[in-house]
């Protein structure tokens, strides 16, 4: 394991329920850097966000983690029950108390911050998905891990999501696993794309893998489509490092675009 | 003071109440209900093997449960049998047994009505001792493994994958119950224990706004239940761990009127005002 890397999975694979779920997955996350996991659905992407996070041990190959690693995870979907009476506030402190004034920082950057003493059972499907973002910003992580973090969330909340992802990004320096159904909005934030499907299919910088005959055979003429709009979105252009520019950073005229 | 029956039953009840509150509110959070039914019909099961091998009966209740815990624990993660069939066919099956092998025992003259529905106005100094121990034990347990219980409770993924220690802390959480069911065996009886868990729960969720809110409401409204259950049994000679639960359920009704909508609308109100 390189000294920088924050996690590492070698040759990793999970084998559960009579067959494998994944498996020769190679990734690493640096910090300061954006991994996004694609692929079609049952393609292991959220086991293999799991076996980065450690919640799952690999069958084959192996997962490391750097010592003292600080982990915020954003999970897929959480159920609140009514009978649970829990608000924002207390929700911030779920796995360890986190100083006030961060508490406050992350509601704010989030665009939550009225809905401080809300009870969770009452907000919408955005509302949430950004309360459970703040939550893990607010821990100031090391390595963030976020499964489907736009889900339910309207196509410009989306695109403000994103934002909020990449300033925590670059606030916190942390290093950042993400899981995407959809490939075209995700492209303008990160540094790196792992297709997966059972296996990495292909990976590599976003245009390169939304070019690659892998990823067009996997996700078919949506995949092209997704090549398209994405080249007449105009708001940020790709360094020769493969870090990405934004010229508009705080707004996207993406209207026209779908 | 402790001469007086009904004193020690006052105590041993509100011994019992302060410490199925909180616990209780796990429950109903982790949907545990059926899951406690399960334990509680499996305390029957210890008291015929706790009298089969003449050992103290508290303690042969708390291993016969522990160990119905661990085993519904363990098989609840491989079992193809929905956990709910599973349940149900541990639960009444443990009932079965219990009385089938206390039927076997023709040596023992049993009080099954006591077993059944608890036989608070029989409480010795001893059981009174046990029970204020073991609730003060539980209790300061639960103290220690709240956070990640409570991670655990709203998502077991999310605090694995945060460093808590949820599987470990379930764990100690089903020994709890063990020691719960245990120690409120002679309050209310096997039949009846799960209703001390849930009702004051249950009956607290209007009145609380945070989760550590809602554990001292439900220990609050479990200690008048106590009360007023036991001083209605003085009165009217009524059956005393089925009075304690009518009272719990009393309790609850009232939670749901509009008064308390009131209350917590108001709460709601003013909130919205601070931060406006």
């Amino acid at each position: 394991m390189s000294n920088t890397s924050l996690i590492e999975l070698n040759n990793a694979g999970v084998f559960e329920g009579g067959h494998w779920r994944v498996r020769g997955v190679n990734l690493t996350v640096e910090r300061g850097e954006i991994v996004t996991l694609i692929g079609p659905n049952g393609s292991g992407k959220s086991t293999t966000a799991k076996l980065a996070l450690g919640v799952l041990k690999p069958t084959e190959g192996s997962a490391t983690q750097a010592k003292s690693l600080r982990i915020a995870y954003v999970p897929q979907k959480l159920y609140i029950d009514w009978s649970l009476p829990l608000d924002v506030q207390h929700f911030m402190h779920l796995t360890g108390s986190i100083p006030a004034q961060d508490v406050a920082l992350a509601l704010e950057a989030a665009g939550v911050k009225h809905l401080n003493q809300s009870q969770l059972s009452s907000l919408s499907g955005g509302e949430f998905q950004r309360v459970l973002i703040a939550r893990a910003m607010a821990r100031k992580p090391d390595f963030l891990v976020l499964d489907e973090p736009v889900q339910g969330v309207d196509y410009n909340g989306e695109i403000a999501l994103y934002e909020l992802i990449s300033v925590i990004r670059d606030k916190l320096q942390c290093g950042i696993l993400m899981i995407s159904h959809d490939l075209h909005v995700v492209m303008a934030a990160t540094d790196r794309v792992l297709c997966l499907n059972g296996h990495v299919c292909c990976s590599g910088s976003p245009t390169a893998v939304a070019e690659s005959p892998e990823f067009k055979s996997l996700f078919g003429l949506r995949g092209e489509s997704n090549l398209a709009l994405y080249t007449h979105d105009h708001d940020h252009k790709h360094m020769p490092d493969g870090q990405i520019e934004h010229i508009h950073p705080t707004k996207k005229e993406s209207g026209h675009v779908r | 003071m402790f001469d007086d029956f009904f004193v020690r039953a006052l105590l041993a009840g509100i011994g019992v109440a302060l410490v199925a509150g909180p616990l209780g509110c796990f429950v109903v959070w982790r949907r545990l209900a059926y899951f406690g039914d399960t334990l509680s019909h499996g305390a029957l099961l210890g008291v015929a093997v706790g009298l089969l091998l003449q050992i103290h009966l508290p303690t042969a209740v708390f291993i016969v449960c522990t160990f119905i815990a661990l085993a519904l624990f363990t098989i609840r993660r491989r079992s193809m049998i929905s956990s709910d069939a599973l349940l149900g066919l541990l639960s009444h099956s443990a009932l079965a047994i219990g009385l089938v092998v206390l039927g076997f025992l023709t040596w023992v003259r049993v009080d099954l009505m006591g077993l059944l529905f608890g036989d608070i106005l029989a409480v010795s100094e001893n059981d009174l001792l046990l029970i204020w121990i073991g609730a003060l034990c539980t209790l300061s347990i639960l103290t220690w493994i709240w956070k990640p219980l409570f991670a655990a409770t709203v998502s077991q993924e999310l605090a694995e994958a945060e460093g808590l220690e949820p599987r470990r802390t379930e764990l100690i959480f089903m020994i709890l119950m063990a020691a719960v069911i245990a120690i409120s065996m002679k309050i209310v009886g096997v039949l009846l224990i799960t209703s001390l868990l849930i009702i004051p729960a249950a009956a607290s969720r209007r009145f609380a706004t945070s989760p550590a809110q809602m554990l001292i409401v439900a220990s609050v409204i479990g200690v008048l239940s106590v009360i007023a259950g036991l001083l209605s049994s003085l009165t009217w000679d009524t059956p005393s761990g089925p009075s304690i639960v009518v009272a719990a359920l009393i309790c609850f009704l009232v939670s749901l009127t509009p008064f308390v909508n009131l209350f917590s609308s108001n709460l709601g109100a003013s909130r919205n005002i601070g931060h406006e």
